[in-house]
């Protein structure tokens, strides 16, 4: 007996529940299946800074959206056309989330009375017409699981637990997820557990069926696969691209990876990544401080390693002094920075791009280097690559910029040929038998990276001012005023060897340029797609270096009459340009700790061309 | 000391070239006030080196901000000269990066015990490959002259004219308490016992920590002499030696085991011999505690020599050892297997 299936191009789920329900791992395993069906896939994790919050409460609610097509998508959606929400609390936070007629698939067991007071309703929201407008879903969920769990030789609390995996079967069930997908990761994850093992495999089971049987549900919907290029493909989050990324720029320079970091949200996740590979010869260093991480990836530099320190929030204040003294040591380092929301602590679990000015200026004295960007979860691994790069060729720390969506979020990535990824030569000095120079310069103005363990090559390096070539220590005013412009002259030049700002202006006499850096790029894709559809004609540009800006870039944003730059942040970018180009760039900014969704920008793009 | 040797034990292949203290004497030339306590140690240090036998290019000293900074700068070493108090997070990229360089960080007591505090406890805990050698002149020499975290209760500086209200560091009780695995104290200008405690310090395998005595002529002048100076450091001095009862004062005073178990200063005429400590470095960190505590700072008689010295696993050979561990077990790394791990699926 099966029953209709409704075909869909894109469906946006939404999970929901309390901190300790397991939302973000029954959202990665629905993400897994859907990527092995060959659907195009953005994901957005949003969960509380708390570990756990009080249980039933409003701000212990852990979400995981996605968005999966047929078509080319690039945001994990502004709307979720289905909320599962296991508890009012999660009902509560998200019911705002989902599109009006939208599906809203909840736990019955959960809505007692107490729950239902706890999650701040006065009133029991299924019943006092609040969800009026929405196609309601009640499923015991609670008690189904422990039903389909008896006899396993659990407890009723372990039970309970699975289910999670009850929601997770039934909404596979829902878009005709493949099973196989699920069930092999359960054995893999509880295969040495049995009875957990069974318990979670018989709550999938029970949720599929429920959804194949009941008569609750009237019908499923179909997403085809979306068309993609010929090449294996897999789904990875921005976290893990960017330590793979790390780990692929030791293995095409040959030098060992030296990552140092202090835990912090939500960077703590490259440690947690790059601490698995020691067989790549990845040392990680879990330092006392940010500062301690910062100055022991400077000397693993100086040892000839690919340094990396990585932080986030908080963390990037406190390892400035540290990148100063690595810009006029001229020593090849990595910094990342996944930038979370606000000043201070502010808010850790959420997103924003507020770090670009503090990148750019935020050391004292005339302190530049080079800053890059990644504008996807799977283009976090080039981006990783292209910071590995300019610091080895330059001899210089590079600021490597991404952020808590990027981290967390994911998609479908073609995996790249190892051979097709770019060779970094370390190039490292050997003596020829004269007196060495550690401050000359070659045709790029970068110093020689001269290793402690080189015969021939000793010399001192440190803070304070260097003599231009021999690099001894210099308070002489001229050489100050050289040494100052030779370490500008030398990130500017870099701007040489980057690829120009490409324009994707089909008419080629586009009203608009909407011009943007970093996680902002799907938004910016998906709503410039529709104002192309309302008859706007709007052209894009993406910044992936930010210092140096690509050669052509006063040139592109002179050539629009309206240049539109949207942002996470007060209006970062959209200064820099203005400043450096004189154009009269317009910002439109948000900072709500959430990505920028499409149909906001797209709101955005209208009033701009209609003033 | 000759202070010619034979360079032992490289295995470059090459014939092993004859190092002198002028391998490691830099060109530039040092810049500390007449009379510092820092010219002493430098050339100490200078002179010594050659003994270990390692060549300059493998030998790296690191240093922060402060007088003791600019150290580094006049050993032809390689050198790092960081930022204030960091020189052993620094030192411990470089050691970990390299474990066959020989690695030496200099500090002051305003850079270790300060504002690099931190660094330092940490560097102590996890037993890094590096020898750590603090210049103690309790006072800020570079900013002219403030109390620093080892300068005495009372003190009256520029920045404390009423006398300082902070209670000291006693650095060996610091270093003991965060379990160091070796812990030294010695004087800039007694060069033979300098030149000992750096030859065990430099021996011992993990990190070193050394105190050094150092007079500032200009802010501080005199605050070791109890010590220093020849006529009162005979009398002054308590002078560690393993094995050995601990006597000084040309014999006259001892330390012996007191009430409780607590170690006290006694004239060694009026004590049981059984009952006068034997120095045992070897031993329990809380002998070499009481021992940091017989005076509350160097205007009394004073331990110096090495107080603490035990085995522990090294950081960067722990390390190593995990690289080598893991790569046995699931080989080297293949970047293309990584990119391909987990679930994948092929578009034709």
């Amino acid at each position: 007996m099966s029953k209709p299936v409704k075909e869909r191009e894109r469906i946006v789920v939404r999970f929901a529940g309390d901190s300790g329900d397991g939302m973000q791992l029954t959202g990665d395993r629905f993400t897994s299946a859907t990527a092995v069906l060959g659907n195009d896939l953005a994901t957005l994790p949003d969960f509380p800074a708390e570990i756990r919050a009080p249980a039933g409460t409003v701000h212990g609610v852990s979400a995981f959206q996605i968005q999966f097509a047929s078509s080319d998508i690039t945001t994990p959606g502004d709307h979720a056309d289905v909320l599962v929400a296991m508890n009012p609390a999660a009902l509560k936070a998200d019911l705002e989330t989902v599109a009006k007629g939208g599906v809203l698939v909840l736990n019955e067991d959960s809505f007692t009375q107490r729950n239902i007071e706890k999650a701040g309703y006065t009133a029991d929201p299924t019943q006092d017409g609040t969800l009026d407008g929405y196609q309601v879903y009640k499923v015991p969920m609670t008690s189904i699981t422990v039903r389909a769990t008896e006899g396993i030789g659990i407890g009723k609390k372990e039970a309970e637990r699975a289910k999670n995996m009850f929601a997770l079967g039934l909404v596979s069930w829902m878009f005709g997820r493949p099973t196989e997908t699920t069930l092999g990761w359960l054995e893999k994850k509880f295969g040495s557990r049995q009875e957990i093992f069974d318990a979670n495999v018989a709550a999938f089971k029970a949720g599929y069926h429920f959804g194949e049987t009941t008569e609750l549900f009237a019908e499923s919907y179909k997403v085809e696969a979306a068309p993609q290029a010929p090449g294996t493909y897999r789904n990875i989050d921005g976290a893990t691209a960017l330590a793979w990324g790390l780990i692929a720029a030791s293995q095409r320079s040959g030098l060992p990876l030296v990552y140092a970091s202090y835990p912090i949200t939500p960077a703590s996740e490259l440690l947690h990544e790059l601490s698995r590979h020691k067989n790549f010869g990845v040392v990680t260093i879990q330092a006392e401080d940010e500062i301690a991480a910062a100055n022991i990836a400077l000397g693993a530099a100086f040892s000839g390693q690919l340094a990396v320190t990585g932080t986030s929030g908080p963390g990037i204040d406190l390892k400035a002094e540290t990148v100063g003294l690595a810009v006029i040591m001229e020593l090849p380092m990595i910094v990342v920075d996944v930038q979370r929301a606000g000043p201070s602590t502010g808010m850790p679990t959420k997103t924003e791009q507020a770090d670009l000015l503090l990148a750019m200026y935020g050391r004292h004295g005339e302190s530049p280097l080079p800053i890059v960007s990644a504008s996807t979860p799977a283009e976090c691994f080039s981006a990783a690559i292209e910071a590995a790069r300019i610091a080895v060729r330059y001899r210089t720390p590079v600021i490597l910029l991404s952020d808590t969506f990027l981290a967390n979020s994911s998609e479908p990535w073609p995996i790249p040929d190892v051979e097709s990824l770019p060779e970094i030569d370390p190039a490292f000095a050997t003596s020829n038998g004269a007196d060495f120079l550690p401050y000359s310069r070659d045709d790029k103005l970068a110093r020689p990276w001269a290793v402690p363990g080189t015969p021939g090559l000793v010399h001192r390096i440190g803070g304070l001012e260097r003599q231009d070539g021999t690099g001894n220590i210099s308070y002489d005013a001229a050489n100050h005023e050289l040494m100052t412009r030779l370490r500008q002259a030398k990130v500017d030049g870099i701007a040489d060897d980057i690829p120009p700002l490409d324009v994707e202006d089909p008419s080629g006499e586009a009203d608009l340029l909407v011009l943007g850096w970093g996680s902002s790029l799907g938004t910016i894709t998906a709503s410039v797609a529709r104002a192309r559809a309302n008859g706007q004609n709007v052209a894009t540009a993406h910044l992936r270096h930010l210092n140096p800006f690509p050669t052509n870039t006063g040139e592109v944003v002179r050539k629009y009459r309206k240049v539109l730059i949207p942002e996470m942040n007060m209006g970062q970018l959209a200064a820099l340009l203005r400043a450096k180009f004189l154009v009269d760039a317009q910002s439109y900014t948000k900072v709500q700790g959430l990505p920028i969704f499409a149909e906001e920008l797209e709101r955005e793009i209208a009033r701009v061309l209609d003033e | 000391m000759s202070d010619v040797i034979q360079n032992g034990g490289q295995a470059s292949g090459e014939a092993a070239p004859t190092l002198t203290k002028k391998d490691f004497t830099s060109d530039q030339e040092p810049r500390w006030c007449p009379g510092c306590g820092d010219y002493a140690i430098l050339s100490t240090v200078q002179a010594f080196m050659p003994e270990l036998g390692i060549e300059p290019h493998k030998t790296v000293f690191v240093s922060g901000i402060g007088c003791s900074g600019r150290f580094t700068y006049y050993m032809d070493t390689y050198g790092m000269h960081g930022i204030h108090g960091r020189a052993p997070a620094l030192a411990t990229g470089i050691a970990v990066a390299n474990p066959e360089l020989s690695v030496w960080v200099v500090t002051g007591d305003g850079d270790g015990l300060s504002i690099g505090g931190n660094h330092l406890i940490h560097a102590l805990r996890r037993n890094v490959d590096i020898k750590i050698l603090l210049f103690n002149n309790q006072i800020y020499g570079l900013t002219k002259g403030q109390y620093s975290p080892t300068s005495e209760e009372g003190k009256v500086t520029k920045s404390t004219p009423f006398g300082s209200v902070d209670h000291p560091f006693n650095p060996i009780a610091l270093a003991l308490g965060v379990e160091a695995t070796f812990v030294a104290r010695t004087l800039d200008n007694d060069r033979q016992h300098l030149t000992e405690v750096l030859r065990r310090a430099a021996q011992h395998n993990g990190t070193a920590f050394v105190e050094i005595y150092q007079n500032c002529n200009v802010f501080n002048d005199g605050a070791f002499d109890l010590l220093r100076e020849k006529s009162q450091g005979k009398h002054n001095q308590i002078r560690l030696e393993e094995g050995q009862p601990i006597v000084f004062d040309d014999g006259n005073r001892c330390v012996r085991v007191g009430e409780n178990g607590r170690y006290e200063i006694a004239a060694t005429a009026d004590t049981d011999a059984a009952s006068i400590v034997v120095h045992d470095p070897h031993g329990r960190p809380s002998l070499a505690f009481a021992l940091a505590h017989l005076s509350h700072g160097p205007d009394e008689p004073s331990a110096i020599g090495v107080f603490h010295e035990i085995e522990r696993p090294v950081y960067g050979q722990a390390i190593q050892h995990q690289l080598q561990a893991a790569t046995e077990r699931l080989g080297a790394g293949d970047l293309g297997t990584l990119l391909h791990s987990g679930d994948t699926w092929t578009v034709e």
